[in-house]
């Protein structure tokens, strides 16, 4: 008995070794965040969904592999591929020179400024003077996390939550008073919804590239230089042959792939 | 290795170490004020004093942390008429409601410790404080209480550092203690080992404080216990040395 499952355990590293050596990217394991309205989402019958993810399985498709989607946490996402629980990040992820440090991106596969959110007329004047003292809720480890910290860290204080899910939940009862995240996710993800309906957008679209990067990439490990290939011919493939608009359809009525 | 993301975001972790020891002691603090009480309505109670406590304690020792700290952050606010009663202000804020939950938490196992170490009161010293003369009040304060808190240090010391762990918790509402600050650390480097590790060895100090300082009052409150002249013991009658 033990010494079959000694035998199984000792099959299984083999067979997990032995396609990590092949490398010949028959099958891409992809870290998706599933908590990211509504571009990564479960919905009701336990299935993920969302542009992410429908991007995902098109992308490695059209690499002519098959597609594993990995859910993950966000705060552990770098992690995670770092430590090979899946090959590539596909969860909306913003191309950062502070991320490029640790994983290297594909090419955008999509661009949209972030907002701030806030109840309807609780913020008239947006201005860094109004800001101060109030409490902002963001994403942890976000790029919108980044920017809150630099740009009004000492002023205003800062509430950080694992998804944007537990950060809906605070607006709504009051304990934050604004939300900063991607001004498309706030849209479809809460602003459009029934809980929503009371909260409006303040303050200009933000996109400076020192905060906010060259848009939203796939990442991937440094080494496989192979994979990030890949990845830029599917994108490139999918926007010809008009698979990423019939995706981009499904879910917005603007074109989310910017310029 | 970079440990110079430590090195300079060092006052992250000082403020988080901050909000950990004020949250514990004062959890701690709250917990064992009530249990006190508490213990000794379970022991010496009628049932109708007995059952709601026993469900409390169930409750509280029969579900998780987590789960407990959702239901009272997340949870309560769902509740329209808890948002618009007077309560609200105090559960508005994310350390009001962590503070609200370790002290119930903490409470609850506290109850149970002290409840055990009270029956297990030998039963001679309670013949003796009978034959006294002593009422239950006297008795209960000169002979089963103190002699029951001794009993009781090494189990309550296990539950203060449980504490300690447990509160590592409050990140996940939103406070900066030790495990919040190596969260931003991580989230901001994401440099995992560096961030967590450095958590690790503020925790593993607190810790190394809390048994050192708990093995004091223990060498103080087991005086009784101890032999007078340990050398003397030692050579003589090692056996003898087992409850020391």
């Amino acid at each position: 008995m033990k010494k079959s499952i000694v035998v199984f355990a000792l099959c299984m590293f083999l067979a997990a070794s032995g396609s990590a050596i092949a490398k010949d990217w028959k099958k891409v394991r992809v870290g998706v965040e599933g908590a990211y309205p509504p571009f990564s989402y479960v919905q009701p019958d336990g299935e993920l969904a969302g542009f992410d993810i429908d991007i995902a399985r098109a992308l490695v498709a059209a690499m002519g592999a098959d597609v594993t989607l990995v859910a993950q946490d966000w705060d552990g996402m770098i992690p995670a591929l770092m430590a090979k629980k899946y090959d590539a990040i596909i969860a909306s992820m913003s191309i950062t020179d502070e991320r490029k440090k640790k994983v290297s991106f594909s090419k955008k596969y999509y661009r949209t400024p972030a907002k701030f959110i806030a109840k309807k007329g609780s913020v008239s004047d947006f201005s860094k003077g109004t800001m101060k003292g109030k409490t902002i809720g963001v994403q942890r480890a976000t790029i919108h996390d980044q920017y809150l910290t630099d740009v009004y860290g000492k002023d205003v204080n800062i509430k950080r939550y694992g998804s944007l899910d537990e950060a809906y939940l605070d607006l709504i009862v009051g304990r934050v008073d604004m939300l900063l995240a991607d001004s498309v996710a706030l849209l479809d993800g809460f602003l459009k919804k029934d809980d929503g309906k009371d909260y409006e957008f303040v303050g200009p679209d933000l996109n400076d590239r020192k905060w906010f990067g060259d848009g939203l990439g796939i990442a991937i490990r440094k080494q496989d230089k192979d994979l990030e290939e890949l990845f830029n011919k599917a994108i490139e493939t999918i926007r010809a042959n008009g698979v990423y608009k019939a995706i981009q359809d499904k879910y917005f009525d603007f074109d989310v792939y910017g310029d | 290795m970079d440990f110079s993301i430590i090195t300079s975001n060092i006052d992250v972790y000082l403020e988080g170490m901050k909000n950990t020891l004020i949250l514990v002691s004062i959890s701690l603090v709250i917990g064992l004020l009530l249990a006190v009480p508490l213990a000794v309505l379970r022991v010496v109670g009628n049932s109708f004093v007995q059952i709601p406590i026993r469900i409390f304690v169930y409750f509280f020792r029969g579900t998780p942390l987590l789960v407990q700290m959702f239901l009272v952050y997340y949870g309560l606010g769902q509740f329209d008429f808890i948002r618009e009663s007077f309560v609200w202000p105090l559960f508005k804020e994310a350390y009001f409601c962590a503070l609200l939950t370790f002290s119930l938490n903490t409470c609850a196992y506290t109850v149970e410790i002290l409840r055990g170490s009270m029956v297990a009161t030998p039963h001679g010293e309670v013949e003796a404080a009978t034959a006294a003369g002593m009422s239950k009040f006297l008795m209960l304060r000169r002979i089963i209480l103190p002699s029951a808190f001794r009993r009781a240090l090494p189990a309550y010391s296990n539950e203060i550092i449980f504490m300690l762990h447990g509160s590592a918790l409050a990140s996940v509402i939103t406070i900066v203690d030790i495990t919040g600050a190596a969260r931003i650390i991580n989230s901001r480097y994401y440099s995992p080992y560096e961030a967590f590790i450095t958590a690790a060895l503020f925790y593993m100090a607190i810790t190394f404080t809390l048994v050192f300082l708990i093995r004091q009052l223990e060498k103080k409150w087991h005086a009784h216990l101890q032999p007078e002249n340990q050398s003397v013991v030692k050579i003589e009658a090692p056996h003898e040395n087992i409850t020391g």
